[in-house]
């Protein structure tokens, strides 16, 4: 960061305060459709961002286009709300500019995984430490109810109304794939587990990248309802903790227990399988994190939830900031007198 | 051995042309760095296939480095050649076209045998069919010359092979009375980790300089005196090397950090090789996923407070259209820098051309102005583009720098300016939160505050939504967006009250006004110059500014009967001038992939000067 850029931000005095979650609340009339799954997915980062110990003036929330993308509207921190696809790209000129500042971005099914795929998965391998959530509702919501990227095949829409032929993507699986270092699954609807990832995501040191399932109410309701509600869902996820095994069901009474590479469900009740034969999670484990999100859309298993993977890998803008600082050290700060003298030279008289 | 006779001249064209693979474009750069340090004035033009290596002895590979240099003042890089220099049958069949009728040809004979003649589509050896007759040629077998230089190195054919330009090189330095010194030189410094490479190519050098010393075919050879340019020191420059040097003098001169984010795209990339390397100057530069994560990374970049800069061509500006606007929109300064090439589509990647105009003025969804700043020659590249990040920075605006592939691969030899001359154009950050709103303008320049994040007290979001007069907040109201469609409209317009105004070279009133921009400006110049040394009278303007244009623009073509606008594309300043000040602007087109002939614009000025009799 330049001098200039330093001096400025130094020159206005920092009140010390202790942020309560209103704090991150601006003055903007929230727009969402009443009942949407985004108002939980802001109460719970705004709850969140006093707990992460950095200031409201340092974080920035950049944003695309789509429903989710109006989130920085009503966070009052820095904002950018930018255009289709595009806010992983603006993210990244902006934390490599100023690696000083918490840059989060905020995306969807339809920005994130269709029109900016591109962006999101380079943003993934270069691991910019910059935290992604992606509101996943797996339809296209601003425009009115279209299929999504991640929409189940044979979706009916208004574009598909005999049903759509694309098969979905696995965002987790996208964002392993493209060397994420940390990948997590959330649910609008269990604002506990959510805090959990969003701290973890936080305090992750590199690109973090979220997938928040999030019920769309008007145009997909119930997509996750499986996952969400009270009495379907403890038979159909099953949640990642780190070091243990993965035990689910309303009585705890089943497990997935790892046949080769691949994952089944076995039950803890017939005397088979004890806890001891189950898979135990290891989020520094990238094979792993592998078969765990490959589980995604395999019927007979249950959605995993969770943090699947948390690796430490070094952030682009730092080694950029490295390389510069080893630049100077060899060759001393530039100087633009000289170098426009430099090489070959002549007088005239 | 009979003492070879010396003939002055003022001026010289050579063109050296060879296989893709053959080291034209190091041939001719290594030409012209000497020709510079020997003080002649110099223009030159680079022309190669958009193929890397295309298949040898072929047409359509054929790679040519064009020099124009002289004991006078230079504008072009030549309208024909006086030498061709060709290291096959192909080069010769491509360029003989450009060759003046007398002019040399240096013919590689190994490069005409049976093979190379059927692959150019020569029935007959033209060395020797007689179909050559007003060209005086040369014949040297520069292969075997250069294998005969190396044959106790033991070294493989293939760098035997690679070595053969230099023995040309050095034939011309003898030809044309240069030194070898300072490529000699460049050969250690280049190939200093190969001593063998080394060796070879200065003794291949050498054998070319001894061969024009020794042999008989060559009676004469020439001396071009240096040309009495303005005092002081100078440097050979190209427009993009121009271009990455001018964009870091202005970061420095702005206090900001410099950030580029791009996209490889010929002609551009030599910017972004350019500053890639200057790492100790602070500059960072991120070679993007595409065009598209190039500008909008730079957005975020100027979000942060830095200078954000783009590069591309004009395939790339389509793609970051968008993003352009959602500059215009939150009001960030950034520098979209287009050197233009043939279109449309991926049209000639490698051929000059300039028919992106329309899309730099008006190529965006919305009333969406953004300002132009043209480069007229590879040095001013430097001053161009720093003014256009002083427009930037000062307007708080996106700003289109338009060069082109014949501005940013040509060089000139440039008098190096004194850095401290260039003002400051450091931004004011906004700090105080006492009254701030994101869009309360400056009452003069109607520039937006420029806060960081990062400045207590300052939180505030910004998008490509209209926004609310002052505080920035999304609006959708009817008045409100058609106020702030004005506002930006006006900005942009208030620019040309902080811009020189339209200064013309020649009477400022009369017969014929000949207006260019960019890279037209070399052509034009020669050309009104040999009008005039005939004893007509002919006016120049070049346009720097395009949008806004300089605000005395209507009144300088108000004073003119005719005015003609040379372009390279089918007449877009010409329309923008006809339709914004009701001139009867006539335009000359060509849209070849090369630049003006000084003799095509000497004839169409003519024309108009003799019709009006």
């Amino acid at each position: 960061m330049s001098k200039l850029v330093e001096e400025a931000i130094a020159s206005v005095p920092v009140e010390e305060k202790k942020y309560s979650s209103k704090d991150f609340q601006s003055d903007q009339d929230v727009r969402w459709c009443p009942g949407c799954g985004d108002y939980s997915i802001l109460a719970q980062t705004q709850r969140v961002m006093p707990d992460l110990g950095i200031p409201r003036h340092k974080t920035v929330f950049v944003s695309g286009i789509g429903c989710s993308s109006r989130f920085p509207y009503y966070m009052d921190t820095y904002g950018f709300h930018s255009i289709h696809g595009r806010a992983t790209a603006v993210a990244s000129g902006l934390k490599m500019a100023r690696p000083d500042l918490s840059v989060w971005v905020v995306t969807g099914d339809g920005d994130g995984m269709s029109i900016g795929g591109n962006h999101f998965i380079h943003l993934l391998r270069r691991n910019l430490d910059i935290k992604v959530l992606l509101f996943n509702n797996q339809i296209y919501g601003l425009t009115k109810g279209q299929y999504s990227p991640t929409s189940e095949k044979g979706k009916v829409t208004k574009s598909t109304p005999f049903g759509s032929l694309d098969y979905p993507f696995n965002p987790a699986a996208l964002a392993l794939g493209s060397s994420a270092s940390f990948v997590a699954r959330t649910l609008d609807r269990d604002p506990k587990h959510m805090q959990t990832v969003l701290k973890r995501a936080a305090a992750h040191r590199g690109t973090s990248f979220v997938e928040i399932y999030q019920n769309c109410n008007v145009f997909n309701d119930g997509a996750f309802f499986q996952f969400t509600e009270k009495d379907s869902k403890d038979d159909h996820i099953v949640i990642l903790e780190h070091e243990k095994p993965l035990v689910f069901g309303k009585d705890r009474d089943k497990g997935i227990r790892l046949n080769g590479f691949t994952p089944e469900v076995v039950s803890l009740k017939d005397g088979k399988y004890s806890v001891n034969d189950l898979l135990v999670h290891n989020e520094t484990d990238t094979t792993l994190s592998f078969i765990l999100a490959d589980m995604t859309y395999k019927p007979n298993l249950p959605r995993p939830v969770g943090i699947f993977l948390s690796v430490d890998r070094s952030c682009y803008e730092q080694e950029m900031d490295r390389q510069i600082a080893a630049a100077i050290e060899k060759r001393g700060v530039g100087d633009m007198k000289k170098l426009l003298n430099s090489g070959e030279t002549w007088v005239i008289n | 051995m009979a003492e070879k006779q010396t003939q002055s001249l003022d001026e010289v064209t050579i063109r050296f042309a060879g296989d893709s693979g053959d080291g034209m474009q190091l041939t001719g750069t290594q030409f012209t760095n000497t020709t510079a340090l020997l003080g002649n004035d110099l223009s030159t033009l680079p022309d190669f296939p958009a193929e890397i290596r295309a298949p040898q002895g072929t047409l359509f590979g054929v790679s040519g480095f064009q020099i124009h240099f002289g004991s006078k003042e230079i504008h072009t890089p030549g309208d024909q050649c006086d030498v061709l220099v060709a290291m096959n049958s192909a080069a010769l069949k491509v360029n003989l076209g450009s060759l003046v009728d007398g002019g040399h040809i240096i013919a590689n004979t190994d490069g005409f045998n049976d093979r190379n003649l059927k692959l150019a589509g020569y029935s007959s050896n033209p060395l020797k069919d007689g179909s050559l007759s007003k060209f005086r040629i040369y014949e040297v077998d520069i292969t075997k010359l250069t294998a005969l230089a190396l044959q106790d190195m033991g070294l493989s054919s293939k760098i035997v092979d690679r070595s053969k330009n230099f023995f040309a090189l050095g034939m011309m330095y003898w030809m044309y009375n240069r030194p070898v010194d300072s490529t000699m030189e460049w050969i250690k410094k280049k190939f200093g980790s190969k001593p063998e490479i080394m060796e070879a190519n200065v003794r291949v050098l050498k054998a070319g300089w001894n061969y024009g010393e020794t042999t008989e075919i060559f009676a004469v050879r020439y001396e071009v005196a240096r040309a009495n340019l303005p005092a002081g020191k100078y440097r050979n420059i190209t427009g993009n090397q121009a271009c990455a040097w001018g964009l870091m003098a202005a970061a420095r001169k702005a206090k900001l950090d410099l950030f580029l984010g791009t996209y490889p795209i010929t002609p551009a990339s030599d910017i972004l090789h350019e500053l890639a390397m200057y790492k100790n100057f602070g500059v960072k530069t991120f070679q993007a996923e595409d065009e598209i994560a190039g500008v909008t990374a730079a957005i975020g970049a100027a979000f942060g407070g830095a200078l954000g800069v783009t590069t591309t061509s004009g395939p790339g500006v389509a793609l970051k259209t968008e993003a352009l606007g959602l500059a215009v929109m939150v009001e960030l300064p950034l520098i979209c820098c287009n050197i233009q090439r043939g279109g449309p589509s991926t049209g000639l990647p490698t051929k000059t051309e300039q028919a992106d105009l329309m899309q730099a003025m008006y190529g965006r969804n919305g009333e969406a102005p953004i300002p132009i700043v043209a480069a007229s020659t590879p040095a001013d590249c430097f001053e161009a583009v720093f003014e256009a990040a002083r427009i930037a920075l000062k307007y708080m605006t996106p700003v289109f720098f338009l060069s082109d592939g014949y501005l940013g691969n040509g060089s000139e030899p440039w008098l190096i300016p004194d850095y401290d001359d260039f003002p400051d154009i450091s931004p004011k950050f906004r700090t105080d939160p006492e009254g701030f709103l994101p869009y309360l303008r400056d009452e003069s320049t109607l520039a937006r505050p420029w806060a960081i994040p990062g400045t207590p007290g300052l939180e505030h979001r910004i998008g490509g939504l209209e926004k609310q007069h002052l505080t920035g907040n999304v609006s959708y109201d009817p008045q409100n967006h058609e106020h702030m469609i004005k506002l930006r409209a006006e900005k942009v317009d208030r620019i040309a009250d902080d811009i020189p105004p339209a200064v013309v070279d020649g009477e400022p009133e009369g017969e014929l006004l000949v207006v260019g921009w960019g890279s037209t400006y070399g052509a034009i110049r020669s050309a009104v110059g040999r009008v005039r040394e005939k004893g007509m009278k002919v006016s120049h303007l070049q346009l720097r500014h395009l949008n806004p244009f300089p605000k005395n623009t209507g009144e300088v073509l108000y004073k003119f009967k005719h005015v003609l606008v040379p372009e390279m594309n089918l007449g877009q300043l010409s329309k923008i001038l006809r339709s914004k000040y009701l001139v009867p602007a006539v335009s000359l087109n060509k849209v070849q992939g090369l630049p003006f002939k000084a003799v095509e614009l000497e004839n169409a000025i003519l024309d108009i000067l003799k019709g009006s009799k």
